[in-house]
């Protein structure tokens, strides 16, 4: 049944030329992309920059309107100007970056303790089955408990200390980043720990070498979410915690605000809280996620 | 001259000592218990040292399950697998490169993980990479290169590896047709560079006769060893060459009689 009956044919003539062909093929096949085409300065600043401006722009418009209009009398809704005033005063009485450090670093410094407890906590939970099945679903409703619910049960147990607003970061920012951590791991491609296991890669070496970079892009996620609950967190804290020792953040700066039923003071202090929160995502982590995606070709450039 | 011959089932069982895997009698079956389904059903083959063998056979044949086990991704139900040199090194449909990774960085974690010294890793991943035409590649990213050099890169990494044996599943089955044709001549290149034996799967009969010494035909559920064909035709081989074709048109015959009768059954 098989070709025993076939004539010799002289073998095809090699290709000597495979080389050239194969080079003709990748370069037919690599995308060109001009890196740099003119104007790409003007039209990052078109897209991306103008347009928050704008709606920056309009907001402020409408709150003048209403605040012109006297819709509420003007120690309840004071004007822009007003709130600026009121900023501008803290800067210069030289205490409004103190004000914002407090609360930053604060923030910076749970948020990382957050990471060191929250990680290895996380990556337990996707591979530990045991552990998944134990505590996956109570780190799923930790997520959405309103961080807020802690502050009592923290006085308690730390009295108005600094203790008391780091437990309260803590146990808003955790279970947000182990939850991260989880499902950057549970997304990873099956093919890529086959791949792996093939190039001997097993246990610890696996796990640093395929899984942790595996799963960085939803670690980044999880992490940038860890952020704004360790952010939140921090400011319900500050609103119900303080006592003269511990140094006024923007939380408690607020809750001095609100005492003085000084509403300009109140609003400028939301505006500084929204501020710092966005500046950090913007600074820190979106050009992280950014750099991630990029690398692995997860992101289309700017087109 | 006989550029093909015939041999009968399981023909290749002489020598028991040199060869670079061999199965005896494995079966493979999954499910529970009570109701199993048999999807390898007592093969016996083996592949000498510097060898290139594919198995070809229809959907459902277990081609891939079989280079599981003998990749040790799996256990066998029953018989024995040998890899005498070793972990073999296995290549994917899919290439399996890690995007986090350059192209020059996925070898050298393979020279990592292989145990080879941090300063010769550099040296030894340009010389991979130019030995799938790709020098010059090393810091591109995985996305930055198209299907077949991705799977150039991919070959490259499995070659790092340096073992003894080289697995192949359908590793070049979402190429277009002239990458795919140009990878088949690679292949044979760096085949007979390297001396490593290669056991490659494919549902391609061309394929399969184009670049292998012996194809070997499995039948499907379960998957049966039903014939090999000696394939001797000289390389370089093209794939549309007459004898290359004939011997296609016989296997493909042969193929479809399997196929039938599973619609008789």
């Amino acid at each position: 049944m098989a070709s025993s009956d076939l004539t010799t044919t002289p073998p095809s003539s090699p290709s000597s030329d495979l080389a050239g062909l194969e080079a003709g093929l990748d370069a037919l096949e690599t995308p060109t992309a001009p890196d740099h085409e003119p104007g790409r300065v003007w039209r990052v600043l078109l897209t991306k920059v103008v347009p928050p401006i704008v709606a920056i722009a309009l907001v402020l418009i409408v709150w003048q309107l209403v605040y012109l209009a006297e819709v509420q009398p003007h120690y309840l809704l004071p004007g822009p100007a007003d709130v600026w005033g009121e900023v501008n005063e803290m800067w210069r009485e030289g205490t409004l970056l103190e004000y914002i450090w407090t609360s930053t670093s604060r923030g910076i410094l749970g948020f990382l303790v957050a990471v060191a407890v929250g990680t290895p906590l996380g990556l337990l939970v996707a591979r530990v089955k045991l552990v998944r099945a134990a505590i996956g679903p109570i780190l799923t409703g930790l997520q959405s408990l309103p961080s807020i619910a802690w502050v009592p049960a923290a006085i308690i147990w730390f009295g108005l200390t600094n203790g008391t607003i780091y437990a309260v970061v803590l146990l808003g920012a955790v279970p947000s980043i182990a939850n991260g951590i989880v499902a950057g791991v549970d997304q990873i491609p099956p093919l890529y720990l086959r791949a792996g296991r093939m190039l001997g890669a097993r246990g610890f070496t696996s796990v640093r070498h395929v899984l942790l970079p595996a799963a960085l892009p939803g670690y980044l996620a999880g992490l940038k979410q860890g952020w704004a609950f360790s952010w939140r967190s921090l400011m319900a804290a500050e609103l119900i915690v303080h006592s003269p020792d511990l140094g006024t953040g923007l939380g408690q700066l607020m809750e001095n605000y609100r005492t003085l039923q000084n509403m300009s003071g109140v609003l400028a202090t939301i505006i500084l809280i929204l501020i710092v929160g966005v500046a950090i995502d913007l600074l820190i982590f979106s050009p992280l996620e950014r750099r991630v995606l990029r690398g692995r070709g997860l992101l289309a450039r700017a087109s | 001259m006989a550029l093909a011959l015939d041999t009968p089932d399981g023909g290749s069982g002489t020598a028991a000592t040199a060869s670079a895997v061999r199965l005896d009698h494995v079966s493979k079956s999954f499910g529970r218990p009570g109701r199993q389904q048999l999807v390898l059903d007592d093969i016996s083959l083996d592949v000498a040292p510097g060898e290139f063998v594919t198995l070809i056979g229809a959907s459902g044949c277990g081609k891939s399950t079989l280079l599981n086990l003998v990749a040790g991704l799996d256990a066998a139900s029953a018989g024995t697998i040998t890899v005498p040199g070793g972990r073999p090194a296995l290549m994917f449909q899919e290439h399996a490169l890690f995007p986090w990774l350059t192209a020059g960085r996925n070898i050298e974690l393979a020279l990592r993980l292989r145990g080879l010294p941090k300063a010769e890793r550099r040296p030894e991943a340009e010389r991979l990479l130019s030995l799938v035409r790709l020098q010059g590649s090393y810091d591109k990213r995985v996305h930055e290169l198209s299907g077949g050099m991705r799977q150039r890169v991919a070959l490259a990494r499995a070659l790092a590896q340096d073992s003894r044996l080289l697995l192949m599943d359908e590793p070049f089955a979402a190429l277009d047709a002239i990458t795919r044709d140009v990878l088949h001549e690679e292949l044979t290149r760096i085949w007979s560079e390297t001396g490593v034996s290669v056991l490659f799967v494919t549902h391609n009969v061309r394929e399969a006769v184009r670049l292998a010494q012996r194809v070997i035909l499995l039948s499907s559920r379960p998957g049966r060893v039903v014939h090999e064909w000696q394939v001797a035709i000289d390389q370089p081989r093209r794939i549309e060459d007459a004898e290359v074709s004939a011997l296609s048109v016989a296997i493909t015959e042969r193929l479809r009689e399997e196929i039938r009768r599973h619609g008789q059954q």
